[in-house]
């Protein structure tokens, strides 16, 4: 407790990353990375290769345990739960999200039944075994369907969408899994100019109700966003603020909007 | 019936029932099924009505055989169930086949009484052998046959369990965990053939007498325990279906196919691992409880590790993740093996490995999957089509052809 954010606070964020370090084999991929999410925001994250951005979700999301440092996790009725403690399908749970770089949809099955499967509720063995599609779930995945364009594609295995495609079917399955904080990696990648415009469009749609922590290259896609950008380099925070004054910043020209 | 019509969701599913409704779209389920009804039929009604010299007449013999080859298809469906859905390539699932087999011997075993060679009403001869002088705690209760056939789903459900639990939960998976389910039957086999375990060591369980009361050498018991394995196999695929036809199905293709993304879905991999594997080892008891009255004898060799490895060529042979492939499978490599080693014994072993060799080049999805692809017309992706592409064979293949859609 004694990393408390008072409790009072209106505003506790959803997600505070405190003196986070991670190190593979001596490396420090992590290196006392403090961060903090306010409810409801959009925060871009960008930065060099291998600094870290990957690294940063996987301990958020309990797939890498960090050496330092605790992940708290705030919203309505949970309250500073240390996501450390918990495994990824419990952090799944406790509603995060996560948007793998690769896209990553489960290519044999069919379009709808990814959605099928990401839509929130029944995670148990035995509710999965009785589970029947009640009309209500299927309305929901049919207007997932239409919100990312895929009504048509809806029987289609995932394996047979292009890559643009099988990247609006993950984001589809991340919103079915209605999550209150969504982290994505690198979701333009891949993706046509016009279907990137879109892409960031549907994130400021998202954002009136959830959080957001999206890591991108693509600087046209961040201005877009038009949000807080972080920097990270080598493992922790080298700048922070609007893009206009990251993009100023000559220690960030330096080491990666420079090259 | 309109009243039906109108009060229900899904009327056709009502009108299909259950089973209708789990087979809905699956023609190669309902073929099979329907088979191994009218084989469940006519084979003993062709062993009892029909006398020896009779063209009709199924002997004992063919009818036994085929019995343990139906056996054997449960097996195979237990491990499709789990390999061709769940990705777990059990290498050691003849373990719980083993292990369900010693539990319905030991039954067997006890109905035997005083009609053993040393007349003992209480112990089994091989105990009296040793000097035993009383039943160890771990026979006890398998003189009643609900008792053992309990412990046929019990024993091998918890092992698989107890393994399970270690082995997922602590993540292993791939080509270690195939490497320790070897080791888990060979451990298994190496405890068993010791005296002092008290399962009759190298000699095993044997020299049954009858099952219910009813003599095991009798052409009724024989039909009877024939009809059982079929019907078990029957039962076992509806099961099987029911699980990969349901959400839960779903879950374990994702894990198949992405396990890491399913864990961040927030799906609990160990537990679903854990529920399909308990499932599938207790068929597989089942399979060795049905296998063993029709044998007549459970010895430790059940639990050698190439046993383990044939049942994932049969799977891989008939289809994998199909189910019925499974069952076709097993029942066409062991008419094969039961040709082959009695017209050149010595061979048996490298045609095996020849036919998964072939299966694996050319038959990549099994017959199933082989025939599937060629009726559809889309074998392109099939080498062993593209052997007959261009030819006039090809017609065999394609219900298009007209279309030439290959
Ligand atoms: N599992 C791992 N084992 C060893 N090194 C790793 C592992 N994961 C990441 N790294 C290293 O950590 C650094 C940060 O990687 P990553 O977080 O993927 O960077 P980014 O996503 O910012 O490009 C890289 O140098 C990478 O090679
Ligand atoms: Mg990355």
């Amino acid at each position: 407790m004694s990393l408390a954010i008072p409790k009072h606070l209106e505003n506790a964020p959803i997600l505070y990353l405190d003196g986070v370090s991670v190190s593979f084999d001596g490396f420090k991929a992590l290196n006392n990375l403090s961060l903090c999410i306010e409810p409801g925001e959009m925060r871009a994250i960008i930065g060099p290769n291998g600094a870290g951005k990957t690294t940063m979700m996987d301990v958020i999301t309990g797939k890498t345990r960090p050496d330092t440092g605790t992940v708290l996790f705030n919203h309505k009725e949970l309250n500073e739960l240390d996501l450390t403690q918990y495994d990824e399908a419990e952090v799944a749970n406790l509603g995060v999200g996560r948007k793998f770089q690769k896209p990553s949809v489960i290519e044999t099955l069919t379009v709808f039944e990814n959605l099928e499967l990401a839509q929130k509720g029944g995670r148990g063995v035995w509710q999965a075994l009785m589970h029947t599609l009640t009309n209500e779930k299927k309305q929901k995945i049919q207007n997932t369907l239409e919100l990312i364009a895929l009504q048509d594609k809806a029987q289609d295995l995932a394996a047979n969408l292009s890559h643009g495609q099988k990247q609006w079917l993950e984001i589809g399955m991340l919103i079915s899994q209605e999550p209150e904080l969504l982290l994505i990696d690198e979701p333009a990648a891949g993706m046509t100019d016009e279907e990137t415009m879109k892409t960031a469009e549907l994130f400021k749609t998202l954002a009136k109700n959830h959080s957001l922590v999206v890591v991108e290259h693509d600087m046209d896609f961040i201005a877009a966003l038009d949000c807080k950008v972080t920097v990270l380099n080598e493992g922790s925070v080298l700048a922070e603020g609007s893009l206009a004054s990251v993009q100023k910043n000559q220690q960030v020209i330096d080491v990666y909007l420079g090259r | 019936m309109s009243t039906l019509h109108n009060t229900s969701e899904n009327p056709k599913a009502l009108k299909l029932g259950p089973i209708g409704t789990l087979l809905m779209g699956d023609k190669g389920g309902q073929r099979l099924i329907m088979a191994l009804i009218a084989v469940a039929i006519i084979f003993p009604f062709c062993n009892l009505v029909f006398s020896e010299g009779s063209f009709l007449h199924v002997s004992t013999y063919t009818l036994t055989l085929t019995g343990k080859y139906l056996c054997y298809a449960l097996l195979a469906l237990s491990v499709d169930l789990i390999w061709g859905y769940c990705g777990i390539l059990s290498l050691g699932h003849g373990a719980f086949f083993a292990l369900g087999g010693y539990a319905m011997g030991m039954y067997l075993m006890r109905q035997i009484g005083d009609r053993g060679v040393y007349g003992n009403a209480e112990l089994p001869d091989f105990m009296v052998f040793l000097d035993w002088k009383e039943l160890p705690w771990y026979w006890f209760g398998f003189d009643q046959f609900w008792f053992a056939s309990i412990m046929v789903l019990v024993v091998p459900g918890i092992l698989a369990f107890v393994f399970g639990w270690l082995a997922f939960r602590s993540r292993v998976t791939g080509v270690y965990l195939s490497i320790i389910t070897q080791a888990l039957t060979y451990a298994l086999m190496l405890a068993f053939f010791r005296n002092d375990m008290g399962f009759g060591g190298n000699n095993g369980l044997t020299d049954f007498k009858d099952i219910l009361g009813f003599d095991l050498q009798s052409n009724t018991t024989r039909c009877a325990l024939f009809i059982a394995s079929a019907l078990a196999v029957i039962l076992g695929y509806l099961i099987s279906r029911f699980i990969t036809t349901s959400k839960l199905g779903r879950v374990l293709v994702s894990i198949r196919d992405a396990e890491m993304r399913t864990r961040f879905l927030g799906y609990k991999v160990e537990y679903y691992k854990l529920f399909v594997f308990v499932v599938s080892a207790m068929m597989a008891g089942v399979a060795g409880a049905l296998y063993v009255p029709q044998v007549g004898i459970i010895n430790p060799g059940e639990f050698t590790p190439i046993y383990s490895i044939e049942i994932i060529i049969w799977v891989a042979i008939g289809g994998r993740g199909t189910l019925f492939g499974a069952v076709i499978g097993a029942i066409a490599v062991n008419y094969a093996k039961t040709y082959f080693t009695g017209a050149f014994a010595e061979l048996w072993l490298f045609m095996l490995g020849g036919l998964f060799v072939m299966a694996t080049l050319y038959l990549p999805k099994g017959i199933v999957g082989f025939i599937e692809d060629a009726k559809q017309g889309n074998g392109t992706s099939n080498r062993f089509y593209l052997l007959f592409k261009n030819t006039p064979f090809s017609k065999w293949f394609s219900k298009q052809s007209s279309k030439g859609s290959v």
